[in-house]
């Protein structure tokens, strides 16, 4: 039998970013026992990293925003595939999650009448992200993290969840071990709540930080819940690409909401060749109506530098598959030329000080070189709008493990709202369902054991595979037959490697014990990204169409039908199983935002 | 490629030494990048903390050639050719494994002094007024990204690591002063500066700006205003200085 100590909650929130502080913070503010448990040091979570600022209609800036405005920028960035009951609560809760920030500490920048500032970003019509310079995420977790520690919330660092545990077919736990000693441990809960985050640590160019194996993903399905649009990935448009030990770290989309703009070898502003007809009519045609729009957004339409990520990335794929890249594979992001240093420097300094310290670059006086990395999956654990309840009892799940609020492209800066608007109704939704049971559902310690035995494992391979190259050749795999521009052809041949990464896998072995042993850990997290790559390759075989962060040079345009529909995916037996389902229908008031579009 | 001669540090609190590692690195790398190369290729379960890799989470704190950095943000070009590059754990911090200590002490100590905000009543409309003007020095506070360098290098605790229950250190005299400064904070200020949070300690010799990844000015900003506002005025080197200038009765604790 297995050894490991035990802890009861009533709410167990897995991952301590933005979206597993805010549920923890709203259940136990309900009187819920909580506890939260995270993979790193409480307030190292990816969200520390997020940059420009969270979305929110405050109408600070320009009057004319409201919820509606916000939820229509939202809907058509994610192309109408969006469930518009998770997009319409966003938009009108954003603004009091802000406030309520505010209230709790945080000091976003200000307009000269003293309120919080908006900046410009992709995709939204009015200057909407309240920000904090260029380090956002880190106000934000920062704030969250000193509210929940002064919540007294129990929180576990540096504990891995392995495995969600089920009474029936009802959530009764999770177990895990902790990274200081390898040791075991049991969480009985009642109910638990996934904010597990991203998995663009499957791809080999990417932002993400060593968390983002898709944990959460993984363990929603194993537990045998309804996953929704894998396949729909955000490859930003910006990222470094020089030199290579920096290769996928992120380059705000703030610095073209800031002035910056995307040039060619040839110095072209190439954007402008790239407006799509959905688009059109409320994008600049020519450089000098893009260059007004900054300070007058009434009479002059958006720069197309700030159309939507996924558009902007395939932009720039483009240029550099047509030769007119820069010098490293990538385009120049240019804002030295078009805004003074001082301004530079106030309002992107960790820009500044990213490009100066690791790539030399002083990006107040040359360009930056930049291009597409992983950074954000929009597909996820398929979640009811109001409570976010996945398909499994006891389940919840919010943030980027979610899917359904952003459709196939998310807007930036609809993020951090994301995880702080759905943070909230996670909490509340795990509470109210913990509420409602009389006792901790059962133990099964037969499933316990299991899952040691699984965990230990890579101690007693073959010692023919090492995680470590294993994790690579499924990154190369991944970027070069999955990534950003799809056939086909190339998908089918990543289901059969993905299928020799399984059976090398069990062969994984690690040496050391299991005191902070991160060969073991890698090779614990090697099984949720292989079930991770496995559902997003699926996905992208069974969408046959282009949308999106999903693009498929073999179905180059939407396609009506797909438009109407999910990919679900879920395990049955063993096995996984895949079909289409339709969307939620949106109300006729709602429709008519839209209608202008017809 | 070049090849790095490093000197790492292996073993736990019982029994460790240094080992040495040749490592193959590239162009523009930095050392946790190197060390994630001997990771993936030497030594598997050399165990290392790191999150983001781009300075913004403050995760891989380390001692590199004696000098507590953060291993992202060090660049392998800013050694000489040739140089043996030695990498320590944190020296104030209990050690788990390798590189990785054991910095729960901040954590408890970021829950036991409790700075919580107590907001004033917004305005008519729901919201706050605040100036930028007002807000630029404690958002150098908000810079903090935790890396604890600033624990680590502190003197007070480096030598006498039973200093840990006697003071609060750099990064939460800062965060003391970030709500203390905060325009919305309704708390009575001289709270702020109890004799339990131990600022008298500390005497200002700035290591703690000196090693700050973030540039934050956390002695001249954050804990001289402090010290000022300290209950007990005799405990104030600042001050007592001053009363030495300006003829004032003396009581001295540093």
């Amino acid at each position: 039998m297995a050894d490991y100590e035990t802890h009861e909650y009533d709410v167990l929130v897995i991952g301590a970013g933005g979206a597993g502080l805010r549920a923890a913070i709203e259940s136990s503010a309900l009187g819920a026992r909580t506890g939260l448990v995270c993979k790193s040091l409480l307030g190292k979570a990816h969200t520390v990293m997020a940059e420009g600022g969270l979305a929110a209609a405050l109408g600070n800036v320009y009057p004319q925003d409201n919820w509606r405005v916000h939820f229509r920028d939202t809907m058509r960035g994610g192309k109408m595939l969006n469930n518009w009951r998770m997009a319409q609560i966003h938009a009108q809760e954003a603004p009091d999650r802000v406030r309520e920030l505010e209230e709790w500490g945080a000091l976003f920048d200000r307009t000269p009448d003293g309120r919080i500032l908006q900046r410009d970003f992709g995709g939204h019509r009015y200057a909407r992200l309240a920000h904090v310079g260029d380090r956002t995420g880190l106000e934000m977790i920062r704030t969250l993290q000193q509210h929940a520690v002064h919540r007294g919330i129990d929180v576990y660092m540096e504990c891995t969840i392995t495995q969600l545990l089920k009474d029936g077919d009802r959530i009764s736990g999770a177990f895990g071990y902790w990274r200081e000693n390898g040791r075991f441990v049991v969480f009985r809960a009642k109910a638990v709540v996934l904010a597990t985050g991203g998995l663009c640590k499957v791809f080999a160019i990417n932002s993400n930080s060593w968390e983002g194996t898709g944990d959460g993903h993984a363990l929603a399905t194993w537990a045998g819940a309804d996953m929704i649009d894998m396949e729909c990935v955000q490859f930003h448009p910006t990222g470094m690409v020089w030199p290579l030990s920096v290769r996928g770290i992120l380059v705000t989309e703030g610095v073209r909401g800031d002035g910056g703009t995307l040039r060619n070898i040839n110095g072209e502003r190439f954007m402008f060749n790239y407006i799509p007809p959905m688009f059109a009519a409320e994008t600049a045609d020519n450089e000098e109506e893009a260059d007004r729009w900054y300070n007058d957004k009434v009479n002059a339409r958006r720069t197309p530098d700030l159309l939507p990520r996924d558009e902007v990335a395939r932009a720039i794929n483009a240029e550099v598959k047509a030769g007119r890249g820069s010098p490293h594979g990538g385009v120049f992001l240019d804002i030295a030329s078009r805004r003074d240093a001082s301004y530079i420097q106030r309002r992107l300094p960790s820009m500044y000080h990213q490009f100066i310290q690791l790539a030399d670059v002083d990006i107040t006086r040359d360009a930056m070189e930049v291009g597409p990395t992983a950074h954000y999956v929009m597909g996820g654990v398929r979640v009811d709008a109001e409570s976010t309840a996945s398909t499994v009892p006891g389940l919840f799940a919010a943030g980027e493990v979610a899917g359904g609020m952003h459709g196939s492209n998310r807007l930036g800066g609809n993020s951090l709202s994301d995880l702080i608007v759905f943070g909230r109704r996670a909490g509340m939704g795990a509470a109210e369902y913990a509420s409602s049971l009389s006792s901790l559902p059962a133990l099964n310690s037969s499933e316990v054991d299991a899952a040691a035995a699984e965990a230990l494992a890579p101690f007693d391979g073959n010692g023919k595979e090492n995680p470590y190259t294993i994790h690579r050749e499924l990154q190369d795999t991944m970027q070069s037959l999955v990534g950003i521009i799809r056939n086909e052809g190339e998908l089918q041949q990543a289901r059969a490697r993905l299928e020799e990464f399984r059976e090398r896998a069990k062969n994984v072995t690690v040496e050391g014990n299991r005191q902070y042993n991160p060969g073991w850990h890698l090779a614990l997290d090697l099984r949720s990204m292989l079930t991770v790559a496995d559902l997003i390759t699926r996905g992208a075989i069974e969408r046959k169409e282009s949308r999106g962060g999903h693009t498929r040079e073999d179905y180059p345009n939407p396609d009506a039908h797909f438009g109407t529909v999910n990919i679900v995916q879920s395990l049955k037996d063993g096995e996984l199983t895949w079909r289409q389902e339709p969307l939620p229908e949106m109300p006729a008031d709602l429709k008519e935002l839209f209608e202008e579009d017809h | 490629m070049p090849v790095a001669h490093l000197r790492i540090w292996r073993g736990d609190d019982e029994d460790g030494d240094y080992r040495e590692y040749d490592v193959e690195y590239g162009e523009g790398m930095v050392v946790l990048d190197v060390v994630h190369i001997l990771q993936a290729t030497q030594a598997p379960d050399l165990a290392v903390r790191w999150n983001c890799k781009a300075g913004k989470c403050g995760s891989c704190s380390a001692e590199v050639n004696g000098k507590p950095r953060l291993m992202c943000m060090t660049r392998m070009q800013t050694f000489t050719p040739g140089e043996t590059i030695s990498i320590a754990p944190l020296k104030t911090f209990p050690l788990i494994r390798d590189l990785v200590t054991d910095v729960g002490h901040n954590f408890n100590v970021a829950r036991d002094i409790m700075p919580e905000l107590k907001p004033r009543q917004p305005e008519a409309d729901g919201t706050h007024r605040m100036h930028q003007i007002d807000i630029d020095r404690i958002q150098e506070f908000h810079k903090c990204i935790e890396c604890f360098l600033c624990q680590d290098v502190c003197h007070v605790f480096r030598e006498h690591p039973e200093n840990l229950d006697n003071f609060v250190g750099p990064r939460f005299s800062i965060q003391l002063a970030q709500v203390a400064m905060h325009p919305l904070d309704t708390n009575p200020k001289r709270d702020m500066a109890k004799a339990e949070f131990g600022l008298d300690y500390c005497n200002i010799t700035k290591c703690c700006t000196e090693v700050c990844p973030e540039g934050i000015h956390i002695t001249d900003n954050g804990i001289i205003p402090m010290k000022e506002r300290a209950v007990d005025v005799y405990f104030d080197p600042l001050r007592f200085i001053g009363r030495k200038l300006f003829g004032g009765k003396e009581k001295n604790q540093a």
